[in-house]
């Protein structure tokens, strides 16, 4: 009986609930905020805790409060796996009404979570994965890819690479979407330019000993070794190559996804020289300075281009509703495209239509030891890649949103 | 000989080489929980943790104590045995009588909470630990540039792995071991402290792992999650070799290493699953393994 009576009231609270989110313009009265990562595992270093970190300061900074309503975040471990990741997504909006996914890290997880958004129409804010099929092929009208992607650092440190004589490669690729997209998007930049692919090996994701790759690598007599891999993977084969005297040796290492705290874990002295694409760095204006110190603060490490892009993301979002009062999918999404990004992380911002972010990307190269001043003094900026040119332009698309498709 | 199945010949000796000092790390790792296993009847399941913690005590003492690498080679097995010899002597003494299950379990949960704890202190990204002057540097030998490092992993493990073989199956102290676990009650008759020469296998066995954790300090990142990558792959190697066989675990270690390092050639993909192939095709033929004897 007593189970009966407090059925009967939970169905009548909710019905209520129902009701009033018909007609209050943020539903339920509050906005929720769901963040998803890999918070144990091989990536979790470079969105992880400290992206949760950066996106609780981002609600802390709008006081907790968007045009009265609480602004509230829970978050979950997706282990990097698809289905994982795609089921909690769907019990957050299903039971929790979580009204926005943000962080999200693996190309595969984001692809299968960035399908349940669209299906129940909620917002993803994906800062931490780098395929471009995200916004290509995978595109959905309600995701938007902020930080980098696949094309960016393809054409940053790829081009950068075949113009200085890099034009024989040899990729290191890790077995799933975004090795494979990596690995397509510097193909074509190397062809593209002249250069030529000598081979490749598809090691699986997570792999501990990279001697026999590197070792593979060594026999092929490419130029370059590229690395079509990130996190773990990327330091462990950086480590390896260096044991194995692969640059002595005459062959050149091209990272194309290197973080900040890859490079902090390795040290100068095993990545000095090493050419890469960023979308952010903390050293490189007064503003990111200022936001990284406080962030630095929190955390005690200063932030990776991906956490620094929660922040950005989740404050544009928030921004978006409170200008709107609604905490709806369309009329967010409408908002936020319409608005450029105009803060620390990037000038003149703008999300298109396929869901990419386009903003200024850099190249850097690290520093030598001897020029570091400190822990964190790890990169220079070489040159500023216009957005107009870091990413795939849309008469390029594949994606079903962009006109004309 | 221009080629040798599609492939260079340097290539693949450079692979088989790469292939044995991979080997020689499962073998050392099988070895600290084949004899576990096979004198205590417990299946530890901490071992990756126990591994972990060897690195980074090495690594810890480095950074905040100035010790260097030689000195963490016997040190860190010593400090992570210690540990281990609180844990048998506080915890798992009392599991002996009980089902094996309680053992894994106990030791399971263990492993969870040291790597918890470390993932909080110390995050998941890697900490650099420099190779000793002494082993930096390599060689090349026409076929393939060997890192001196490398080629004293291979070493360093063979000799521990023999010698430990050794003491167990050839000398005296081994006999009372093998004695203690056949009939504990009438070794203790003889006068020789039963629970005493438990422990102390349990903390050897514990130490081997922490060995392994300082040999793997400069090749792979010291980190929180290094051991439970690397704990399957080896219980693995332990029930191919037939569980609780010294010998069984070091010899199909290296080969488990050698036929990971030729799949690393031929088909890369399957790398990290090649192993657990060898194992259900094993077990399916000789269900004790392929050293193990039948019950």
């Amino acid at each position: 009986m007593k189970m009966l009576k407090k059925l009967m009231c939970s169905a009548i609270v909710s019905a209520m609930a129902a009701s009033t989110a018909a007609h209050a313009d943020i539903s339920d009265n509050e906005v929720r905020i769901g963040y998803l990562a890999d918070m144990s595992g091989t990536y979790s270093a470079l969105a992880g805790p400290g992206g949760l970190e950066a996106a609780k300061m981002a609600i802390e900074d709008f006081g907790g409060k968007v045009n009265g309503k609480k602004i509230t975040i829970v978050s979950a471990d997706d282990q990097n796996k698809p289905d994982i990741g795609a089921n909690k997504v769907r019990q957050w909006i299903d039971v929790n009404n979580v009204d926005m996914v943000a962080g999200m890290v693996s190309s595969a997880v984001t692809i299968a979570v960035n399908k349940v958004v669209e299906a129940k129409d909620k917002v993803s804010l994906v800062s931490g994965s780098a395929s471009s099929s995200i916004t290509n092929q995978f595109c959905t009208p309600n995701s938007v890819h902020y930080v980098y992607d696949t094309y960016a650092l393809a054409h940053g440190t790829g081009e950068a690479v075949v113009k200085e004589g890099g034009d024989s490669w040899f990729f290191l690729t890790a077995d799933y979407a975004f090795g494979h997209a990596m690995e397509a998007d510097v193909t074509e930049v190397v062809k593209e330019s002249g250069g030529k692919i000598v081979g490749g090996v598809r090691h699986p994701l997570a792999t501990n000993d990279f001697s026999s790759f590197i070792l593979q690598a060594q026999a092929s007599g490419a130029k370059i070794v590229g690395l079509a891999n990130a996190g773990a993977d990327t330091t462990n084969s950086l480590k390896t190559a260096k044991e194995f005297g692969v640059v002595q040796a005459g062959q050149k290492i091209a990272g194309l996804l290197i973080f900040l705290n890859d490079v902090h874990s390795l040290g100068l002295e095993t990545t000095q020289g090493l050419q890469l694409t960023t979308g952010y760095y903390w050293d490189r204006t007064a503003e990111t300075r200022a936001w990284s110190k406080r962030y630095f603060d929190r955390t005690g490490k200063m932030p990776t281009m991906v956490q620094a892009g929660i922040y950005s993301s989740v404050t544009h979002y928030l921004d978006a509703i409170k200008a709107k009062n609604s905490d709806k999918a369309s009329d967010v999404m409408a908002q936020m495209r319409e608005t450029p990004i105009n803060d620390f992380f990037a000038q003149n911002g703008r999300i298109r239509e396929d869901g990419r972010m386009v903003h200024d990307m850099y190249l850097a190269e690290v520093k030598k030891p001897s020029e570091s001043t400190g822990e964190w003094d790890l990169y220079k900026i070489l040159r500023t890649i216009p957005a107009d040119k870091a990413f795939r332009p849309l008469s390029e698309s594949k994606c079903k949103l962009v006109a004309g498709r | 000989m221009a080629e040798l199945l599609g492939f260079p010949p340097q290539v693949l000796f450079g692979q088989l080489l790469i292939g044995l000092i991979n080997g020689s790390f499962y073998a050392l790792l099988s070895l600290g929980l084949a004899i576990i296993f096979g004198l205590l009847n417990i299946i530890n399941f901490a071992h990756g943790a126990q591994y972990m913690l060897g690195a980074f005590v090495a690594w810890l003492g480095l950074k905040f104590l100035g010790v260097n690498y030689w000195v963490s080679l016997i040190l860190a097995p010593v400090v992570v045995a210690a540990i281990g010899i609180a844990i048998e002597k506080t915890m798992l003494r009392r599991l002996y009588k009980e089902d094996h299950l309680y053992g894994l379990l106990l030791t399971f949960g263990l492993a969870l909470i040291i790597e918890g704890s470390f993932i909080h202190f110390f995050g998941v990204s890697g900490q650099p630990f420099s190779a000793p002057e002494l082993l930096q540097g390599g060689n090349n030998l026409g076929f393939m540039f060997l890192p001196t490092y490398r080629a004293w992993i291979i070493v360093a493990s063979l000799i521990i792995c023999f010698g430990t073989w050794y003491m167990i199956e050839r000398t005296k102290l081994g006999a009372y071991l093998r004695a203690g676990t056949e009939n504990p009650q009438l070794l203790q008759a003889f006068g020789i402290n039963v629970p005493l020469l438990i422990t102390l296998t349990y903390g050897y066995g514990v130490a081997l792992a922490a060995f392994a954790g300082v040999l793997a300090a400069p090749i792979y990142s010291v980190s929180p999650v290094m051991g439970s990558n690397l704990l399957i792959v080896v219980f693995a190697v332990v029930v191919i070799g037939g569980m609780g066989s010294i010998f069984g675990a070091i010899v199909t270690g290296l080969l488990m290493g050698l036929i990971e390092g030729l799949t690393k050639v031929f088909y890369p993909e399957a790398s990290t699953t090649v192993i657990f192939l060898v194992m259900i095709i094993v077990l399916l033929i000789r269900p004790a393994g392929l050293f193990g004897k039948e019950a």
